[in-house]
Formats: C-alpha cells, sequence, structure tokens
C-alpha cells in the first residue's frame, strides 16, 4: 500500500476515534463516575447494541491509528527492509491482535456469555 | 560505529525538545503521549476483559484500579488524550497546507512564517486544555 | 590578501596571551576528529581576540592561520551565499559566517560538525547524501515544450506565479535544516527537509510540468510522511527559505488541499 494511502488512513482513524471517544467517555458523565463503572452497569452498556458496535468501532479505529503510529516511529529509529517488513507486518499483527481481544470481550459481555 | 560515522543525533536528538523552539517541544509531546495513550489503550482492554469473568473478576480489578494511584495515573491519561486530540488537529491542518502561512519573498532576519503566532497559540491552548481536563479529570476521579 | 594576514600571527597571539583577561577574548572550542583513522572526538580550546563585527568564521580561520594550520573547516563566500560553513555552534546548526561571535551570548563558543552528515575531519562533513537526495526530486523544470523554437512564445510568468516559489530557490544547500531535523536524526533513508522543499519549488513552479513525477518520489515510507512539522529545519534556515512550509504545502497536494 502507498504510504499516502497509509497516512489518509491514519487521519481518518484519528478524527473518528475523537468524534467516538468522546461518546465514550460522556457516557461516563451521564451518572456518577463510580457507579458508572458498577458491573451491573457496563454490562448493560455491552447489551445496547448501538453502544457495543461503538465500542467495537472505537477498538478498531483506535487500534489502527496506535500501531500505525508507533510503526511511524519505529521505521524512523532503523531502517533496512528486513526490519522494516517485520515493522510493518508486526504493526498488522498487533492491530489484529488487539481488535480480536477486544472483540471478544465486547461480544461475549454483549451476549452475557460469562 | 557506522552510527558514530554518519554521525546522526540518534534518539537523544531526536528527543531532546529544547534548542528549537515551542514547535519541537510540541513534537516530542505528541509523540510521548502517542505511545503513552496506545500503552493505555492496551491496558484498558486488558482491563475491561474481566468482565467476562463475571461480577467478582469486575469489581477486584476495580480495587487494583480504583486507588489514589489509579486515579492519578487515569488523569494523567486524560490530559495526555486532551493534548494528543488538540495538537494532532493542529499538526493535522499543518499537514494539509492549512495556517502555514503563504510563500513570499523572505526580509531579514528571516522570520519562517510557517512557525507563526497562530501555531504557537494552538500549541499552548492544548496544552492549556489538557491542563484544564486534568483538573476536571482529577475532580471528577476524586469526587471533589 | 589572507597569507598577509598569516605573516603577522605571533603579533597579535602575543596580545591575545597578554590580554585573555579581557572580555574581547573568547574561548574558541573546535571539535577534532578524524573518524577515518578511528581518532575519537576531542575538543581543542583556542583563545582567539574578538570584535563587535568577529564571525564564528573569522575566529575559526584565525586558529587555522596563527594558532594551529590542521582544522579542517569548508567556507568559501564568507556572505551566507555558498552554504559551505554550516556547523553547529554551541549547539544549535547555524552558518559560521553568518554567525557574529557578540550574537552569542556567552565568551566560550563551541564548534562542532553538523549532525546527521558523516565527518570527513573536524567540522568538514561529507555532503553526498544531502546531494543525491536533492538530485532525487529532480531539481529542474519539467517541462517537453521548454526547447525555444522560432515559433514558441515567451513563457510568461506573473509576479503572484514567481511568489509561490521565488522563496524556496533561495536554498544554499547547507544542510542545515537536515541537521536539526528530528526524523534526520534517526532515519538515514529520509529524503530531508532540504530535498522535500526543492520537490515543492518545482512543483509550484507553473512552468514545470513534472508534479506527479517528484509526488511519487516523496511519496514513500521514508518520503514526505516522515515529516511531522516540527519545524526545526525553518527555525535554523539562515536564508528564510522555511522548509516546514514548503513541505506541507507539498504534502497539501497529497492530501488535496492544495490544486
Amino acid at each position: 500500500m502507498r504510504e499516502s494511502i497509509i497516512m489518509k488512513i491514519h487521519y481518518g482513524t484519528a478524527l473518528g476515534a475523537v468524534a467516538l471517544v468522546a461518546v465514550h467517555i460522556l457516557m461516563r458523565m451521564t451518572q456518577n463516575f463510580d457507579q458508572s463503572l458498577q458491573y451491573e452497569n457496563v454490562i448493560a452498556n455491552y447489551h445496547f447494541l448501538p453502544y457495543a458496535l461503538m465500542l467495537e468501532a472505537v477498538l478498531i479505529l483506535l487500534s489502527v491509528h496506535g500501531f500505525n503510529g508507533l510503526r511511524v516511529i519505529l521505521l524512523e529509529l532503523k531502517q533496512g527492509s528486513t526490519y522494516e517488513k517485520m515493522i510493518n507486518y508486526g504493526s498488522i499483527a498487533a492491530m489484529a491482535i488487539l481488535i480480536a481481544y477486544g472483540s471478544r470481550t465486547i461480544l461475549m459481555a454483549g451476549m452475557g456469555i460469562s | 560505529m557506522t552510527e558514530r560515522l554518519s554521525n546522526r543525533e540518534g534518539i537523544k536528538g531526536m528527543a531532546n525538545p529544547t534548542r528549537y523552539g515551542i514547535e519541537r517541544v510540541a513534537y516530542w509531546l505528541q509523540r510521548l503521549t502517542g505511545l503513552g495513550l496506545l500503552a493505555y489503550l492496551i491496558g484498558h482492554i486488558i482491563e475491561t476483559s474481566t468482565i467476562v469473568h463475571g461480577k467478582i473478576a469486575w469489581d477486584k480489578m476495580l480495587e487494583f484500579t480504583q486507588t489514589i494511584q489509579g486515579h492519578l495515573f487515569l488523569t494523567l491519561v486524560i490530559g495526555m488524550c486532551v493534548f494528543h486530540t488538540a495538537n494532532g488537529i493542529r499538526v493535522m491542518l499543518g499537514h494539509g497546507g492549512i495556517g502555514v502561512g503563504k510563500p513570499g519573498q523572505p526580509e531579514y532576519p528571516y522570520k519562517a512564517s510557517s512557525l507563526n503566532y497562530k501555531q504557537r497559540l494552538c500549541i499552548w491552548v492544548s496544552i492549556g486544555l489538557a491542563a484544564l481536563a486534568m483538573m476536571y479529570g482529577a475532580s471528577v476521579l476524586f469526587g471533589v | 590578501m589572507a597569507v598577509v594576514t598569516a605573516q603577522k600571527p605571533s603579533e597579535e597571539l602575543i596580545t591575545i596571551g597578554k590580554t585573555s583577561t579581557q572580555s574581547d577574548a573568547i574561548t574558541l572550542r573546535i571539535a577534532r576528529s578524524n573518524p577515518a583513522e578511528g581518532q575519537e572526538t576531542t575538543y581543542a580550546e583556542f583563545k582567539v581576540p574578538v570584535k563587535k563585527w568577529t564571525t564564528v568564521l573569522e575566529a575559526i580561520l584565525y586558529v587555522k592561520q596563527n594558532l594551529d594550520h590542521a582544522v579542517a573547516v569548508r567556507y568559501s563566500c564568507r556572505q551566507a551565499s555558498c552554504g559551505s560553513c554550516g556547523m553547529k555552534i554551541n549547539g544549535k546548526p547555524a552558518l559560521a559566517c553568518y554567525t557574529k561571535v557578540s550574537e552569542i551570548k556567552s565568551n566560550v563558543i563551541t564548534v562542532e560538525p553538523m549532525n546527521n552528515f558523516p565527518i570527513i575531519r573536524d567540522l568538514a562533513v561529507d555532503f553526498k547524501q544531502l546531494t543525491s537526495n536533492h538530485k532525487k526530486i529532480k531539481p529542474f523544470i519539467i517541462n517537453e515544450e521548454s526547447e525555444v523554437t522560432p515559433e514558441s512564445k515567451e513563457f510568461i510568468q506573473t509576479p503572484k506565479d514567481l511568489e509561490k516559489f521565488l522563496q524556496f530557490s533561495y536554498c544554499i544547500k547547507c544542510g542545515l535544516c537536515n541537521s536539526a531535523c528530528p526524523t534526520m536524526a534517526t532515519d538515514t533513508s529520509f529524503i530531508g527537509p532540504q530535498g522535500l522543499a526543492q520537490a515543492y519549488r518545482y512543483v509550484a513552479d507553473n512552468r514545470d510540468k513534472g508534479k506527479e513525477e517528484r509526488l511519487k518520489i516523496v511519496d514513500n515510507s521514508h518520503g514526505i510522511w516522515r515529516c511531522h512539522f516540527a519545524g526545526s529545519c525553518s527555525h535554523v534556515c539562515p536564508k528564510g527559505v522555511d522548509p516546514a512550509m514548503a513541505i506541507q504545502l507539498l504534502r497539501g497536494y497529497m492530501l488535496g488541499f492544495q490544486k
């Protein structure tokens, strides 16, 4: 993939994440902070499909943005084709693992499997 | 050996925020907050995953994170998040050529128009917003 | 003429010796190294008499003429036009001929070779990478119709057209921007602010037809996207070229903000 496309994705995920993370934080503010973290309330959040979908979107956006940012830093630190390939594929793998792990939580908590 | 021959400044030079004005400080903070937020994201996903193990596991996790240190850390995360967002928007617009000034005949003492007051103001506003958000966050977290 | 100055050294040197406590003498610390022979960097200190208008280059040349002939330094025009005497002066990249000793608020001045360039010896650095990166971006007008024929007309460029790129054509290729750039500090494959700014200089020129070609050259994992707008390049540019602005405007084309 061309670097310009990757970086456009980087900017896009940043803007998307800003909007959705704001909603995510505001949801904590709808009630007392401690109360909002009570097990029952959190589970209720996961059961509410639009919110669960939003969490999934936040997870994807932040993972892509975060690991691409890390990829950029690491590419600048050291050069060499083997190293760069390792970083490129490594960051994709890290993104995928984090998204899979987070999705598992959203899915299991949303479906009440625990 | 190669590093010494190429005379690169290396990580030490890249991570040194002094010498080149507030813009370089913003660059350094953007990197630092980005790394911090990625670490937090990973930690947050791991901590929230305890919910699938039931109420006891969740409460145990809360007991671990809802401490003074935990709240202080979260306050820092709020600050990092706000700075990274606000400064990130400035940088993103700058990358599109917005707010970097217009080319013109350079005149002595050759002040760069890309390092203009708007850019500097935005950096200070980002720092200010981060500080305000941290104060608000701390007041919510500590229940002041 | 230079020889004449060199003939009187001892006289002046004696004066320095006698007046070393006076405020118009500075301590010049020169980084000495010869990496090709495995010689580590050492700092040689010299007492140099200065006047209000003495530049750092003049101070170095004083040392070279009177105290240590072996100091290696590259210089030529002495008027910030040739871009030869770039070096680190008290930790910051600057042109030695363009920096007055009186501007530096210190009696001790340390001069070192510019970072991010291989050292040849002492203060002289190798510009191979800078020139090759400069060449990479095709620093010339690409236009098949540029040949003048009896039928061709003069290419008219308005002052407004000229203003779009004129500032960036003042680059003297001194390398200070590359030395200050945080990405250049670690990324050996990065094109660097000098090359990227020059890419914009030609892309913004309405005689040029090589925009797409150049955008392709800079669109790689060590190209324009490794600039993070830290602005250090513009901070040190001695000619007001403002490479940071050029790079952002060039990136504007790629992001669709510039037409």
